[in-house]
């Protein structure tokens, strides 16, 4: 049993690592698997907190990130294929039509 | 009754919304004209019963103030929709109800076919109702209301064949002028407001309020300023010098709308606004000489004109100039019942003569139209002998003819000789006062010759219509012909109502019913006036019959010269063609004030337009718009469309703040 | 023998979790990916979540995952090859390492005050995280339960939509 802090600590570098990807990487769907790794970071956190102040909301919040998370997955990967369809990429730097 | 008078205004109002929202919609003419008319006759019902129920009660109780709602309530300011009920407002809600009404109904004749026929009675209601505002508003504001609002009806009516260039251009014409009226009216209004707010405290537009405040006016000063710039815009509004030229070219309008607007009713809110303040205006010797000069020299300017047109229209707006000259001059010498007498039976005679008129032109239209000729339905030189084509019209017209003219027994003699009588006698201007009576007389005589010379170059002599057309005239239909004789009974015997007193077979009930109402000018006046020996009950007769001796005289010579020797006119042109070229083309005022004030005006219009609004206004936007665009032109390569560099920008912004924040 | 445990998983889920960001092949991306999340699992079991473990494999490692591997074989897609952007990389990870200071900062020196709730690890352990979890969930949390299936199925029919042959 360890103390909070060494998980938060772990949760930290998780979600400073998933940030590293999503900035630097230009594969789409490796950019979409660093945000899912934030968002587990952030559950670790919840889960971490749930336990130590002995109260199951934060289990709960895990619980609807999941949901939200399913259902990003199923939009986002038929964005990605949507866009797959049209450029033949996936790489981000070809969507560049947002700009003057 | 009198709580009910906000009915009055009101039933016009839903005519112009039903007319004007669903005129369009309904199509059928004898519905809109139904409406329309049936609108304004019960306005005139409600009229008459509370006329009814003023005359039962005694002279004291005969003011009544209805506030409606509270409208305007702001630190000292307060002004309410409220109306005022008194022996004025009545006279005058009487004549715009019941002249009103008639002229609705000849309207349904007269309009038949036009296009836009609910346009017409949508805006006609709408007319009515800012007229009755203004003339029971009972305070300055609700007066002002229907001041603008008839102002607006007025440019509308005015242009209602508004894909004619010379209808538009009258219509702004006349909008412009009243504008410079309305901007004097305003200034006089403050003036008045904050000359009783700073000095006594009594911070009131109210009619009734300053009436019992009035004492505290003082002799000339600061009411001679007040009430010149309020006389400003009585000339504005009532066509007098210098702000007549645009009544004459409003009848571009249809002629129920120079009928009902341009003679019996709007023209007279002038008249009107000066009597509802006569208390004020009293107060200022000044002023009242400006007005009684300004009415008497408009009186017999606009007759000269009058003498020379050819436009059976024209020669009717002159003499409608002319005798609103006639009530500012009433006015002005302090006879102010004679003057809201005179501005009554002219109500009706002028209405008359306007609507007779329009018969004769919609005839003489009908009648070239069917044989196709162009020639101009409305000047006189085609007509000619029509009376036996048209006897109603003709009889009519002949009445409010002798009525004008001041023949006795009709009711233009009673009040033209009172004003004229006044003008002679009244104790205010002293020896001007001859020289006002002399130009009043002058006028009448011209009256009655320009009004002759109308009537036997329309009704009598050779018919110098195409011959082809002449089959084709036939007196007007029944719907037009009705209002004709009601308005021609009531211009031969309304006089009765205002007999003078030395006639003694009726008693004066005109006078003796506005008293209350302008009891308190004439005590104001009494104590600046001339004393002197009252004139002698002999002068007054033989001054009488010597107006009516004058008014034969030019009856006389308009016989001479356009029945029996018919070649005189022209002979007379020949003598003196300046002066004829003068009048013929009105002593050119319009000209005048084109090279005074319309071409500067355009100059300077000019002037702002290429020199400041495209250099300065314009340089200033675009300038604008430049600097924008040159720094757009740096700053848009942040846009790199990259969404990486967006997600960099915003984990950038997340880490400073939240950095600002912990380090801190 | 916990915290040597402990330092193992920690070990493993960040060297998986850097291999995510690394790795060439989306593939081996993936892989990595649920590495870190059995890690995830089990910290949660650690913490005395075993539901949240379970659900943390079925729907991350199983269902997300595959969805994920599933499309990245579908898309065929190649290594990233290009290194086009190295500038880029040198900023993004400057960026990550202020994140972690800024986090780090906070955790060390923060102090929660810990106010004890009713659920101890004993009374887990007893009733069964699972109940306890389940009683949460249908009594109190009712309301957004019943409006993330709704969520789920807006999901489901954007899906659908995008889909399509033509957008």
């Amino acid at each position: 049993m360890e103390n909070l802090n060494s998980y938060l600590i772990v949760s930290a570098v998780l979600f400073s690592i998933g940030t590293i990807g999503v900035l630097t990487r230009k594969n789409a769907i490796v950019i979409f698997m660093c945000i899912e790794l934030m968002l587990n970071a952030v559950n670790l956190t919840f889960v971490a907190f749930s336990r130590y102040l002995g109260n199951l909301d934060g289990q709960i919040f895990v619980f609807f990130i999941m949901t939200v998370a399913a259902a990003e997955a199923a939009v986002g990967l038929a964005l990605i294929i949507a866009f797959f369809n049209n450029k033949d990429s996936i790489d981000v730097t070809d969507v560049n039509l947002m700009k003057w | 009754m009198f709580d009910k008078v906000w009915l009055i205004p009101l039933f016009p109002l839903i005519g112009f919304l039903i007319n004007g929202l669903f005129g369009k919609k309904i199509k059928n003419e004898a519905i809109i004209g139904a409406i329309g008319t049936l609108m304004i006759f019960l306005s005139f019902l409600v009229s008459c019963g509370i006329l009814m129920q003023m005359i039962g009660l005694p002279a004291e109780q005969r003011v009544f103030e209805k506030v409606l709602f509270p409208w305007i309530h702001s630190g000292n300011f307060k002004a309410d929709m409220a109306f005022l009920v008194d022996p004025l407002s009545v006279i005058m809600i009487m004549v715009v109800t019941g002249v009103g009404s008639l002229i609705h109904l000849y309207s349904i004749g007269y309009m038949h076919g036009e296009e836009g026929f609910y346009r017409f009675f949508a805006y006609l209601n709408l007319f009515c109702m800012s007229m009755l505002l203004l003339v029971l508003g009972s305070n300055m504001l609700v007066m002002f209301i229907g001041w603008e609002g008839v102002g607006l009806c007025s440019y509308l009516l005015i242009g209602y064949y508004f894909h004619k260039k010379s209808a538009g251009d009258a219509a702004k014409k006349a909008f412009v002028m009243n504008r410079v009226g309305d901007f004097g009216f305003l200034i006089g209004l403050f003036t008045l407001y904050w000359w009783f707010g700073s000095n006594h405290n009594i911070w009131t537009i109210n009619f009734v309020e300053i009436k019992a405040a009035s004492h505290l006016l003082p002799y000339s000063g600061v009411v001679t300023v007040a009430t010149l710039c309020f006389f400003v815009g009585a000339t504005g509004k009532s066509a007098q010098i210098p702000l007549f030229t645009w009544l004459p070219d409003a009848m571009e309008g249809p002629t129920p709308v120079s009928a009902l607007i341009h003679a019996a009713t709007m023209v007279t809110a002038g008249v009107y606004m000066i009597g509802r303040m006569s208390f004020v205006f009293v107060k200022s010797p000044e002023t009242m000489m400006v007005i009684a000069v300004v009415g008497a020299a408009t009186a017999i300017f606009a007759a000269t004109i009058g003498t020379a047109q050819n436009d059976i229209k024209r020669v009717l707006a002159y003499s409608t100039v002319s005798q609103l000259g006639y009530m500012f001059l009433a006015m002005g010498v302090g006879a102010f019942s004679a003057g809201i007498f005179h501005l009554m039976t002219h109500a009706f005679f002028k209405a008359c003569l306007f609507l007779g008129s329009g018969s004769v032109i919609h005839s003489m239209h009908h009648a070239l139209h069917k044989i196709h000729s162009n020639d101009d339905a409305q000047d006189m030189r085609n007509m000619g002998g029509l009376r036996k084509a048209m006897p109603i019209t003709f009889l009519t017209f002949l009445v409010s003819t002798i009525a004008i003219s001041g023949i006795p027994g009709f009711s233009g003699f009673f009040s033209k000789d009172e004003i004229l009588w006044q003008s002679f006698s009244n104790p205010y201007h002293g020896n001007l006062n001859i020289l006002l009576w002399v130009i009043g007389a002058l006028a009448a005589c011209l009256t009655a010759f320009y009004m002759f010379r109308l009537v036997f170059m329309t009704f009598f002599g050779e018919c110098r219509i195409n011959p082809k057309a002449k089959s084709y005239l036939h007196e007007s239909p029944l719907v037009i012909t009705i209002p004709l004789m009601v308005l021609g009974a009531l211009a031969a015997v309304g006089g009765y109502l205002g007999m003078p007193k030395l006639m003694g077979m009726l008693p004066n009930y005109f006078e003796h019913w506005l008293e209350p109402v302008f009891e308190l000018a004439n005590e104001y006046g009494s104590t600046y006036a001339y004393h002197g020996a009252h004139p002698s009950h002999a002068l007054e007769w033989g001054l009488m019959g010597l107006s009516v001796v004058i008014a034969l005289v030019g009856i006389g010579i308009a016989f001479t010269m356009y029945v029996k020797n018919t070649e005189l006119p022209g002979k007379f042109v020949a003598t003196f063609p300046t002066l004829h070229r003068a009048v013929y083309n009105k002593w050119y005022v319009d000209e005048i004030y084109d090279y005074l004030f319309v071409n500067p005006c355009k100059a300077l219009g000019q002037f702002l337009w290429k020199g400041f609004d495209v250099l300065v206004i314009d340089g200033v936007v675009n300038g604008v718009a430049n600097v924008v665009m040159g720094f757009s032109g740096i700053f848009r390569y942040m846009q790199s469309g990259y969404i990486f560099n967006y997600a960099l920008s915003m984990a950038l912004g997340v880490v400073v703040m939240l950095s600002y924040y912990l380090f801190k | 023998m916990e915290t040597i445990f402990f330092l193992i998983i920690t070990l493993v889920a960040i060297i998986s979790a850097i291999l995510v960001v690394t790795c060439k092949n989306p593939i081996n991306s993936a892989l990595s990916l649920i590495m870190t999340f059995f890690c995830l699992a089990t910290y949660y079991v650690m913490l005395d979540a075993p539901f949240m473990a379970a659900v943390q494999v079925m729907v991350y490692a199983g269902a997300i995952m595959v969805l994920m591997v599933f499309t990245i074989m579908l898309l065929n897609i190649r290594v990233d090859a290009s290194k086009k952007h190295s500038h880029k990389l040198i900023i993004g990870s400057i960026m990550g390492f202020f994140t972690l200071l800024d986090l780090g900062y906070v955790i060390v020196k923060s102090r929660a005050a810990l106010p004890t709730g009713p659920f101890s690890g004993d009374m887990i352990k007893q009733l069964g995280h699972t109940e306890l979890i389940g009683r949460e969930i249908f009594t109190s949390f009712l309301l957004p339960f019943e409006i993330t299936s709704i969520l789920l199925l807006t999901a489901i029919v954007g899906a659908v939509i995008l889909a399509k042959k033509k957008i």
